[in-house]
């Protein structure tokens, strides 16, 4: 089977020729299995967004191969939610926004309907606001309505650009929990890029790192979070809970130094503390 | 007191495509607060809350429906007073890509304070002291282009210090950031607050940049639902998921832990603290 999205020997180059030219993806590797969830994390400015625009021909490397389900020609075939998209509301009403894609798709009005009213609520936009202009909404609700609008396009490949910034901690609990159940129950491929490591520890099956345009990880978040000062040096650093997890290992507690989420180390901890 | 605000009362008016109003959302409701003079506070709360409805109106970009609004002295709803205010109370908005105005970093940094009619001379001095105070002296010639997320915020930042406000806005200016570039934010803040002596007011989705707060307030719906230091706010972890919220990991570790039988103090807040607590226990 092929990979959803592979890239061979990828390379892209702003102002190529001017003075201006910069190298921002240099010689990139990667493959993303079909129904995979991936994160991917990198200061800014170490190509994530140019890299992810590759993946639906918005941006065309300067050198090597984008494969989407193995094939070079594709349109379509991955939802992509921009860093910034709430800069994208354009419609008079928060509803007609997200109908816009769909719409587009040429669906049958039943289904128009229950694509867009599903995706409003998969992301929390309460009935009532539905006929606002998205205009009038919060930063957070703009971001979940622009969501939503990627969501109703049903797409096979779902890429979204630090899709969480500025969403309060439930609205990125939700988030996070939809994906997960697309992932896991709709077998939808998923390539996110955040900075909250919590996150990207608690839900992706993989990591990649970028750092000034190659990759410098690519494994499981236990793996790449075991790096710590590695990653601190190239302007990340692990979930908290790693440092906490380290710090009780250096005063004699027993437990397992891999954990990365909050509820594994109460866990462990609780475990140790009774049976010692 | 740099902030007295009573009974404010914010409405946006939603029309439909006709200009009918449709929806009217009360943005504030009757929200008082005092912010003393050098305080670094914490606001939070879930998307739409109110939060940056509140925070423009610290410096006039809002009117209030009704209430009254003192800042730095000074009543709001004279208009002549809001120009005053300005150049008192500066603003730092989210995204580090729509706040810089100029092609070269000293002059961006310049931008406001020319504004201000300072004399050539001293502009200079104030526009290299900021940038000094945000750590860039190194890039004064620099084009912003080339520059991190942390750091053209913290450009931003050099803009308004410059002003010489004694009180500054951050509304979601770390959400954008990447974990290095949140760190330089956080500890220019810290530094503005604890060496200069100036007022913060910070806003944002990060419990863990709340932690080093004088006092966190929570908004729901328009008013003040909860209010404290960050030890009192954070040990009411169920009371803040139930409104959208979250505690930080150090804090959320000690709940579970109690939660499953241990008695371990519910207001413990940094690593070092939870250390010894599981460490000391028997
Ligand atoms: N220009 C506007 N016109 C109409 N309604 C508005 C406008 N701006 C904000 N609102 C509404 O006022 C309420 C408060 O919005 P505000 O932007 O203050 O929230 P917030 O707490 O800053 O949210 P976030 O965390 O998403 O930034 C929301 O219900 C929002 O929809
Ligand atoms: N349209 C563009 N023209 C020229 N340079 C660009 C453009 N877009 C991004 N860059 C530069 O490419 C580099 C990588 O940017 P980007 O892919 O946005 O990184 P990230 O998403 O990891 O922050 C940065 O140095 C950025 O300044
Ligand atoms: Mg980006
Ligand atoms: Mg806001």
């Amino acid at each position: 089977m092929p990979f959803a999205i592979q890239t061979k020997d990828l390379t892209h180059v702003y102002n190529q020729n001017t003075s201006f030219e910069k190298k921002v993806l240099d010689n990139i590797n990667i493959k993303v299995e079909k129904g995979e969830f991936v994160g991917i994390i990198g200061h800014t400015g170490s190509g994530k967004s140019t890299l992810i625009q590759t993946f639906n021909g918005l941006i065309k490397p300067t050198e090597g191969l984008v494969l989407i389900n193995g094939e070079t020609k594709f349109r379509d075939k991955v939802g992509l939610v921009f860093q910034y998209p709430e800069h994208q509301l354009f419609e008079l009403t928060v509803y007609k926004d997200v109908e816009y894609g769909p719409t587009n798709l040429g669906l049958d009005e039943q289904e128009i309907k229950k694509r867009v009213e599903n995706s409003l609520r998969l992301v929390g936009i309460p009935e009532k606001i539905w006929q606002n202009t998205p205009f009038s909404l919060s930063g957070g609700q703009k971001r979940r309505v622009a969501i939503a609008g990627v969501l109703a396009m049903n797409p096979e490949i779902l890429v979204l650009d630090e899709p969480t910034a500025g969403l309060d901690p439930k609205g990125r609990d939700e988030l996070f929990n939809q994906l997960q159940y697309m992932h896991k129950n709709l077998g939808i491929t998923i390539v996110l890029i955040s900075h909250s490591m919590e996150d990207v520890a608690k839900y992706v099956d993989k990591v990649i790192v970028l750092e000034k345009g190659k990759v410098k990880y690519c494994n499981t978040p236990k793996e790449v979070f075991k790096n710590v000062e590695e990653l601190e040096g190239i302007g990340l650093a692990p979930p908290q809970i790693k440092y906490i997890i380290k710090e009780l290992i250096n005063n004699g507690i027993e437990i397992d130094e891999n954990i990365l989420t909050v509820e594994e180390a109460a866990v462990a901890i609780s475990h140790y503390l009774k049976n010692r | 007191m740099i902030v007295t605000a009573k009974d404010l009362v914010h409405k946006y008016f939603n029309t439909d495509e006709k200009g009918e109003v449709i929806e009217t959302i009360t943005a504030l409701d009757k929200l008082t607060l005092d912010i003393k003079e050098g305080e670094f506070l914490v606001i939070l709360g879930h998307n739409g809350s109110g939060k940056s409805t509140l925070a423009k109106h610290f410096n006039g970009i809002l009117k209030p429906d009704s209430g009254t609004l003192i800042v730095d002295d000074l009543d709001l709803s004279k208009e002549d007073n809001i120009w005053k205010v300005r150049q008192n109370v500066g603003m730092v908005f989210q995204n580090p890509d729509n706040q810089i105005v100029a092609t070269i970093v000293e002059e961006d940094v310049a931008f406001g304070v020319e504004n201000l009619g300072v004399p050539q001379k001293e502009i200079r001095q104030r526009v290299d002291d900021a940038l000094e105070t945000v750590g860039m002296s190194d890039f004064k010639m620099h084009s912003p282009n080339g520059l991190s997320g942390g750091q053209k915020q913290r450009i931003a930042i050099a803009g308004i210090i410059a002003m010489k406000p004694k009180c500054i806005i951050f509304d979601e200016s770390t959400a954008m950031l990447d974990p290095a570039g949140r760190k330089q934010v956080m500890d220019t803040m810290i530094t503005l607050n604890k060496t200069y002596g100036i007022t913060i007011i910070h806003i944002t989705h990060y419990m863990q940049e709340a932690v080093c707060a004088d006092r966190i307030i929570i908004m729901d719906k328009g008013k003040i639902y909860l209010e404290g230091t960050p030890k009192e706010v954070f040990k009411n972890v169920k009371l803040l998921k139930s409104i959208g919220l979250d505690v930080p990991d150090t804090t959320y570790l000690i709940y579970l832990l109690n939660q499953d039988g241990f008695d371990f103090d519910s207001s413990i807040l940094d690593v070092r603290e939870v250390v010894d607590a599981i460490c000391n226990s028997n």
